[in-house]
């Protein structure tokens, strides 16, 4: 299964953490398609800790973390 | 003409109790702003560089920006300027609330305390009123008590900042607290106003406005930051719902989440310190400084008091880089910092330095005084906050000193994990290359806000860049810490610039004050103040090795998690970084100051 982390306001009425069937959804835009999020509102997307994209194509155990536009100092 | 100057100074030497107003000269002011760039250029003109930071002789400066108090957003930071007894060298700390907006009402740009008191005293300035008190009675109290004592004689709208315990005992830790959770954290300041035998300062006025320059054209380019301010994702909606503290979980997940003392990049339970956690468990209202549209301070309920909660910095530093994930704990450390009055931020980083000494046997159970130094241990992080505030046992007079003199007691300076002696905060520079190069070239140390490279290599504000690579960074750092040096003495906060740019801070300042930069002569402004604070450590003794970072960033590499094998790069980068500033081993050649019209 691919590991599914959101933060701030992405887990509202959807959750912390979700787990998926890569087979099911091969690329983060899919992920983002199925969970109503539009990737012009996701400001870091990260697969594994690394900044990637919504075309990454996803395997079993990856970990995808999305945030919206959040910052800090 | 009007001008958001008010053109006048005040100074207060306490060893002969004189006060007096001095003009400020206008064409001088708008060379180097404000706040951080003029009063450096004040320390550095009156000899301050060559001074014991702690004797009579250093300079406290309290200084505004042209915006500080004028109508616009975020207009309300003033600076603490000084020579750092942390480090012996330039010391400059920005502090919000309202303290600043009330001088600039009052009438003042800036107030140069010299000398010292016998005794400890306390300054009233009301408006043109300005009296020295007599302090006996505050002395030993704690920031909130100092506060409410003085706002009992002279009312709620005076705005009151003091040293708490911390910066009576000369910790060099010790920081400037105004409205009682707002900090002029950093480089010690606290240890000197200590030093002067000054306990706070008292500030009312009323008036309530300056007038710009042109208040239309500042009426218009105020609309149109605001504009930005407000739809821009991160001040419109991130910041004002989640705080800095959200990025616990961003920079955990990139795996450069300092760990015990940054033995490791990576917390496993950092959820539990996370911003989205403090929202839920702890958060009452948002905390708003002078005229802030974003209002990124957190206002919490801590076991039935409401207090100012921990920013992300403190989350970090007493959480996971002490291995804690006791969120009540952090709030209760963070509330007895901010009584102390020390650093947010090297305080508990300090805390995590004693706990590997701890770990590796350097400190023993019998230092500890019945409170052992254990990692995640939610009793030493509260205590030994306490201790070191109140220097009540000789291992916290020594932990008040900061992270680098307790690791050089114990022979092992490597473990500090500080640059010219101050600690380093929450980014591990290992996996993000550019806020290696920010840290080892700031000019008060070990410091994130001198040039902020998170956001363009984690955030991927303005633009994402690929936070492992070297290429472009040294070009990115110097326009952050230029554009940096111009916001911090503009008198605005450093968070509007997540929408905002240097097109329309010059449009603001222009407006306010008559001047005419273009956003690049400004930029050119900000590089003549981060020279001129390279000038001044430079006469302060400063060593071209001082630009490094600790051993363990460029030699041991990350060990585990997305950031694994990673180090600084800092022997690839530093070069290009000096040939861009026009510097030769570590110090402006004789033709970039002329260039900067700093010769």
């Amino acid at each position: 299964m691919v590991e599914v982390r959101l933060f701030a306001y992405f887990r509202d009425n959807r959750g912390k953490i979700l787990y998926l069937d890569p087979n099911l959804f091969p690329t983060v835009q899919i992920i983002l398609d199925h969970l109503g999020i539009k990737l012009s509102d996701v400001q870091i997307l990260l697969v594994n800790g690394r900044h990637s994209h919504a075309q990454h194509l996803l395997k079993e155990n990856d970990i995808v973390a999305l945030f919206p536009p959040v910052a800090g100092g | 003409m009007s001008t958001t100057y008010n053109l006048k100074m005040l100074r207060v030497n306490l060893t002969d109790q004189t006060i007096k107003t001095e003009d400020l000269d206008e064409k001088l002011a708008k060379k180097f702003l404000g706040g951080r760039g003029l009063g450096t250029k004040i320390l550095y003109d009156e000899g301050v560089a060559t001074v014991d930071p702690l004797s009579p002789e250093n300079k406290l400066i309290f200084i505004n920006g042209p915006l500080t108090g004028a109508n616009v957003p975020t207009g309300g930071r003033y600076m603490v300027v000084t020579k750092a007894p942390l480090n012996n060298m330039i010391a400059s700390s920005n502090s919000g609330g309202v303290w600043g907006a009330r001088l600039k009402y009052a009438g003042y740009d800036a107030l140069i305390v010299e000398g010292k008191s016998e005794k400890p005293v306390y300054l009233v300035i009301d408006d043109e009123h300005v009296e020295i008190k007599d302090a006996a009675t505050l002395w030993g109290k704690t920031s909130e008590e100092t506060e409410e004592a003085l706002k009992e004689t002279y009312g709620k709208n005076a705005s009151v900042l003091n040293i708490g315990p911390a910066g009576e005992n000369l910790a060099l830790l010790a920081c400037i607290i105004n409205e009682a959770d707002r900090a002029a954290g950093r480089t010690g300041v606290g240890a000197v106003m200590g030093s002067k035998n000054l306990k706070a300062v008292v500030c009312s006025s009323k008036r309530t406005v300056v007038e710009p320059y042109d208040k239309e054209a500042l009426r218009e380019t105020v609309t149109a930051s605001l504009k930005l301010i407000k739809e821009n994702g991160v001040t419109g909606t991130g910041l004002p719902t989640y705080g800095t503290a959200v990025l616990v979980n961003i920079i955990n997940n990139v795996g450069s989440f300092p760990t015990k003392n940054w033995q490791e990049s990576q917390f496993a339970t950092s959820e539990e310190i996370s911003g989205e956690m403090l929202k839920e468990k702890f958060l009452v209202k948002q905390g708003f400084c002078h005229r802030c549209p974003i209002g990124c301070g957190r206002v919490i309920n801590m076991n039935g008091k409401i207090v100012g909660g921990p920013e992300y910095e403190p989350l970090w530093a007493y959480g996971a880089n002490c291995g804690l994930d006791d969120l009540e704990a952090i709030t209760i450390a963070n509330y007895w910092a901010n009584e102390m009055g020390l650093d947010a931020i090297g305080a508990p980083t300090t805390i995590a330095t004693a706990m590997e000494l701890y770990q590796k046997g350097y400190i023993t159970d019998e230092d500890c005084d019945g409170v052992p130094l254990k990692w995640g241990s939610s009793e030493a992080i509260i205590e030994w906050t306490k201790r070191m505030g109140l220097g009540s046992n000789p291992l916290a007079k020594l932990m008040a000193s900061g992270s680098y003199r307790l690791c050089e007691h114990y022979g092992v300076p490597e473990l500090s994990m500080s640059v010219k002696k101050q600690d380093m905060p929450a980014y591990d520079a290992r996996g993000i290359q550019g806020i290696g190069l920010t840290y080892a070239t700031s000019n008060r140390g070990g410091c994130h806000v001198r040039g902020y490279m998170i956001s363009p290599e984690i955030l991927g504000l303005p633009q994402p860049l690929d936070r492992f690579a070297t290429e472009d960074k040294a070009l990115w750092t110097k326009i952050f810490q230029d554009l940096t040096a111009v916001i911090d003495s503009s008198g605005m906060c450093l968070f509007t610039s997540f929408a905002i740019g240097a097109a329309e801070y010059a449009a603001m300042i222009n407006a306010a004050t008559g001047t005419n930069y273009t956003p690049e002569e400004l930029l050119v402004v900000g590089e003549r103040i981060y020279n001129i604070e390279r000038m001044f450590n430079k006469a302060a003794g400063m060593k071209p090795e001082d630009d490094t970072l600790p051993k363990r960033l460029l030699e041991e590499p990350i060990p585990d998690g997305p950031s694994k094998g990673e180090v600084s790069k800092l022997h690839i980068l530093l070069p290009q970084y000096y040939e861009l500033r026009g510097w030769e081993n570590a110090f402006p050649t004789e033709a970039t100051l002329k260039r900067l019209e700093l010769l």
